[in-house]
């Protein structure tokens, strides 16, 4: 790109190697870098599931590298169930905070929100860098807790107190690993809450002329509704690591109740409330889950329209869904703790907040399939993904209406009913939604095209392979099979569902298997993969008339102007069958 | 070298532009508005709309002390209420007054040795209520009330405390921005670095007051 007109540039193009690639101001160069640290993590989380996967099937299975690494937590290669915790704690972990969140939002969003709505970079490019390099910092001091003294702390993602709160007396991985696994959590806060300061102020104020709100493509409106659920949810999680930092450090009781024995030693704490924790971490924890997903809801929608060539149906019912569904995100935190001794009446209450999600839900869902209805769909790889993200995300949808029942929730919670619930909504859909991402984009990004036939091979064993590791987990849940236990030889109840565990295992592995093909494709793609042109998949917005890849200030000095809405697909009378954003309104003589 | 990003021009009959073709720009909600990023007075409202969205995001991590300090204070019986030492109403006096002599400074911008004289004072009183809270503190350690002593008093650090944290940075970039206006003053025509801290400080201001109520009236 060399020296590209700078004159609109609220920041010159990078000299050094360093500045470029390393400390960049540059939101596409960020926005690689998250994706990067998401896609290690996301490998990071799945070798901590394959140890996961190991010891429910096959419990007692020598593992000798495991011993080598963690004689403590593995001696002889064998895993304690300790260790198997403190495993399961940081898969929940690292995939929640560092995959789910970073990638579609922070990674997808930070390269193509500027570049969708016609600016040259997000609203403050220092605080952007500094949000990844603090997201870094914190995912260095989440790593380090798996290797400190007692290993990773073994109190779930949801890090419950008085468990989390008492410190080393209460199991291993519960001292340094738990202060260091809430510390990075709490610095992870910071980052994202920097990051959703500058999504919101870029969308609101660094539009290009013509780009009003409703003329935003569906993936901007889902990174803005999902910032501002950041911003109001993370500073909640940050408030109350804080206090159980006291907890553990200050010698205060805000969750640690009086006349605790642990270890045969009175603890010396009065009048805490564990529930208080519940309380703020799901006032946090419900509107993460919709952080997670609902990038991925904005993906899909730009995909889908995208390859049905169709404008998306109901655009501004798609916007106001996503609205509604980021509101009520914050009404329905009750919901996870129907068993906690909850007033039935306040249950109720959260079981019809609860309930209403399904209507912004269904709206998106019937939109989609209005999208598709009558198309002349492409089936590349992106639309693969994007089709079975509206597969899983109505999969794990409907089975969140048994569990906003409180009756039938006091049955079915924290059994595997639960576990295939959330890993097909949040997890699963949500991993969709990035792969379609990561598809539908990668040629904008790198400049190259991924390989279609290995892509849509990697999707097929991953969309099967996923059903086959979480449906089966559904029938778990109703026999009754609770989560999080380390040891499912000592149950007789247990023991006709170990064939189950085993079947589940085995489709764990192949599905991980497959996600090398996806490695492999990325990195020789990324190298050798065939040149993509400005507009590969004849798209209509902004990203896709601007040069590939971008050059510093995406525009080469001239900003764009917005004439149309985003998904002007199949005009009649237009001489293509797709109209871009920018594109003047003017029409030409007809010959 | 070929960046610019004009598309080809598009074949299309008039009358199917009725997609957001026309109309007066509104707040760019429709149609053809959007602030244009290229336009004069932009770049001000982004630090403007940071700000609040900033404030927004500190507000919800108060809130979130408050609601537990209103929960845990209900369904505790070793709750001791704290009493404020009386230099915590010194405290507020500085830090109302230092609100004060913030607006003096932003009316007199165009004069910049009066506003350097207000806004350093300004600065001197924030600074002086940080040191005040020290003093809280250390007043109250004196007295053998600590952080782990009970619920109440345990509150009562860690909103000062968090408070103090926000406060901290107010005061650092009303040094900063002193520091800028020494080299380069602003005046009245760039003035948004000063607008921006003050609504920053002002915030803080409020919910100190906030704060001070909860724990004075809800002991």
């Amino acid at each position: 790109m060399g020296e590209a007109v700078q004159a609109h540039s609220v920041h010159e193009a990078p000299a050094g190697f360093i500045r470029k690639y390393i400390f960049s101001y540059d939101h596409k160069v960020i926005g690689i870098q998250y994706y990067m640290l998401a896609l290690f993590s996301v490998f990071l989380g799945m070798t901590l599931s394959v140890l996961v996967r190991l010891n429910l099937a096959w419990p007692g299975t020598e593992v000798p590298i495991l011993g080598t690494i963690f004689p403590e937590g593995a001696p002889d290669g064998v895993m304690t169930p300790e260790f198997y915790l403190s495993m399961l704690t940081m898969h929940g972990t690292i995939m929640v905070f560092f995959v789910l969140t970073t990638a579609p939002q922070s990674g997808f969003g930070n390269y193509f929100l500027p570049i969708q709505i016609g600016a040259d970079d997000m609203a403050f490019p220092t605080l952007n860098m500094l949000s990844f390099w603090v997201t870094f910092l914190s995912l260095v001091v989440m790593v380090a807790a798996i290797f400190v003294q007692g290993g990773a702390p073994i109190s779930g993602w949801t890090a419950y107190p008085p468990l989390s709160a008492l410190g080393e007396i209460a199991g291993p991985g519960l001292g340094t690993g738990q202060s260091l696994w809430i510390l990075s959590v709490a610095i992870f806060c910071i980052a994202s809450l920097l990051g959703a300061i500058n999504f919101i102020v870029t969308t609101i104020d660094m539009r290009a002329e013509g780009m009003s709100m409703m003329r935003l493509p569906l993936t901007c409106w889902a990174w803005f509704v999902t910032a501002i659920l950041a911003l109001l949810a993370f500073g909640v999680l940050l408030a109350a690591g804080v206090l159980l930092l006291m907890d553990r450090h200050a010698g205060t009781s805000f969750f640690i109740p009086g006349g605790l024995v642990v270890s045969d030693k009175l603890i010396d704490h009065k009048g805490g409330s564990p529930l208080l924790w519940q309380h703020l971490f799901w006032f946090f924890g419900h509107p993460e889950v919709y952080i997670a997903i609902l990038p991925g809801m904005g993906a899909a929608s730009h995909i889908l329209s995208t390859f049905c060539r169709k404008p998306i149906f109901g655009y501004k019912a798609m916007v106001y869904a996503l609205m509604g569904i980021g509101f009520c995100s914050f009404l329905v935190w009750g919901h996870h703790m129907f068993m906690s001794g909850m007033s039935p009446y306040t249950a109720i209450v959260f079981s019809l907040t609860t309930t209403a999600v399904a209507v912004p839900s269904a709206i998106k869902t019937f939109n989609w399939l209005g999208t598709l209805w009558g198309a002349r769909i492409q089936f590349t790889t992106a639309m693969l993904w994007a089709l079975g993200f509206v597969s899983l995300f109505v999969t794990g949808g409907i089975s969140g209406l048994f569990l906003n029942q409180p009756a039938v929730d006091v049955y079915l919670h924290d059994t595997y009913f639960v576990v295939a619930h959330f890993h097909m909504i949040m997890g699963v859909a949500a991993i969709f939604g990035i792969f379609g991402g990561t598809y539908y984009w990668f040629p904008k990004m790198f400049g190259r095209m991924l390989n279609e036939t290995w892509g849509k091979i990697h999707f097929w064993i991953t969309f099967v392979g996923v059903y086959a590791i979480f449906m089966p987990m559904h029938f778990l849940g109703f026999a009754g099979h609770p989560r999080r236990y380390a040891e499912l030889t000592s149950f007789e109840f247990l023991e006709p569902l170990a064939a189950v565990q085993k079947y589940i295992s085995m489709f764990a592995f192949t599905t991980i298997a497959a996600q090398f093909i996806f490695l492999a494709i990325f990195f020789w793609a990324l190298f050798r993969g065939k040149k993509a042109d400005i507009n590969p998949w004849k798209a209509t917005t902004i990203e896709w008339s601007v040069p590939t890849p971008p050059p510093h200030d995406n525009f080469g000095g001239e900003f764009p102007v917005v004439h149309r809405g985003p998904y002007e697909y199949s005009v009649p009378g237009a001489a293509e069958d797709f109209v871009p954003q920018t594109a003047p309104d003017v029409a030409t003589a007809k010959s | 070298m070929a960046t610019t990003i004009a598309p080809p021009p598009v074949e299309i009959e008039l009358e199917d532009l009725g997609r957001g073709g026309g109309g007066i720009p509104n707040l760019g909600w429709e149609g053809p508005g959007g602030p244009g990023e290229g336009a004069e007075g932009i770049s001000d409202n982004r630090y403007r709309t940071g700000m609040w969205a900033a404030l927004a995001g500190i507000l919800m991590f108060f809130t979130a002390f408050i609601s537990a300090y209103v929960v845990r204070k209900g369904l505790s019986n070793d709750w001791i209420p704290t009493s404020l030492p009386s230099l915590v109403w010194f405290n507020t006096l500085l830090l109302l007054a230092s609100s004060l002599t913030l607006e003096r400074s932003r009316h007199v911008l165009s004069d910049n040795s009066r506003f350097s004289r207000w806004w350093l004072l300004t600065t001197v009183l924030g600074a002086a209520f940080l040191v005040g809270q020290v003093v809280v503190w250390r007043q109250l350690i004196g007295d053998g009330v600590y952080i782990s002593s009970n619920p109440s008093s345990s509150f009562f650090y860690v909103l000062t405390g968090a408070h103090g944290v926000h406060l901290s940075g107010g005061v650092f970039a009303l040094g900063f921005l002193l520091f800028r206006n020494r080299q380069n003053p602003f005046g009245s025509v760039n003035r948004t670095p000063i607008d921006v801290v003050a609504i920053y400080w002002h915030f803080m201001d409020g919910l100190w007051i906030s704060l001070l109520l909860l724990l004075f009236f809800w002991r």
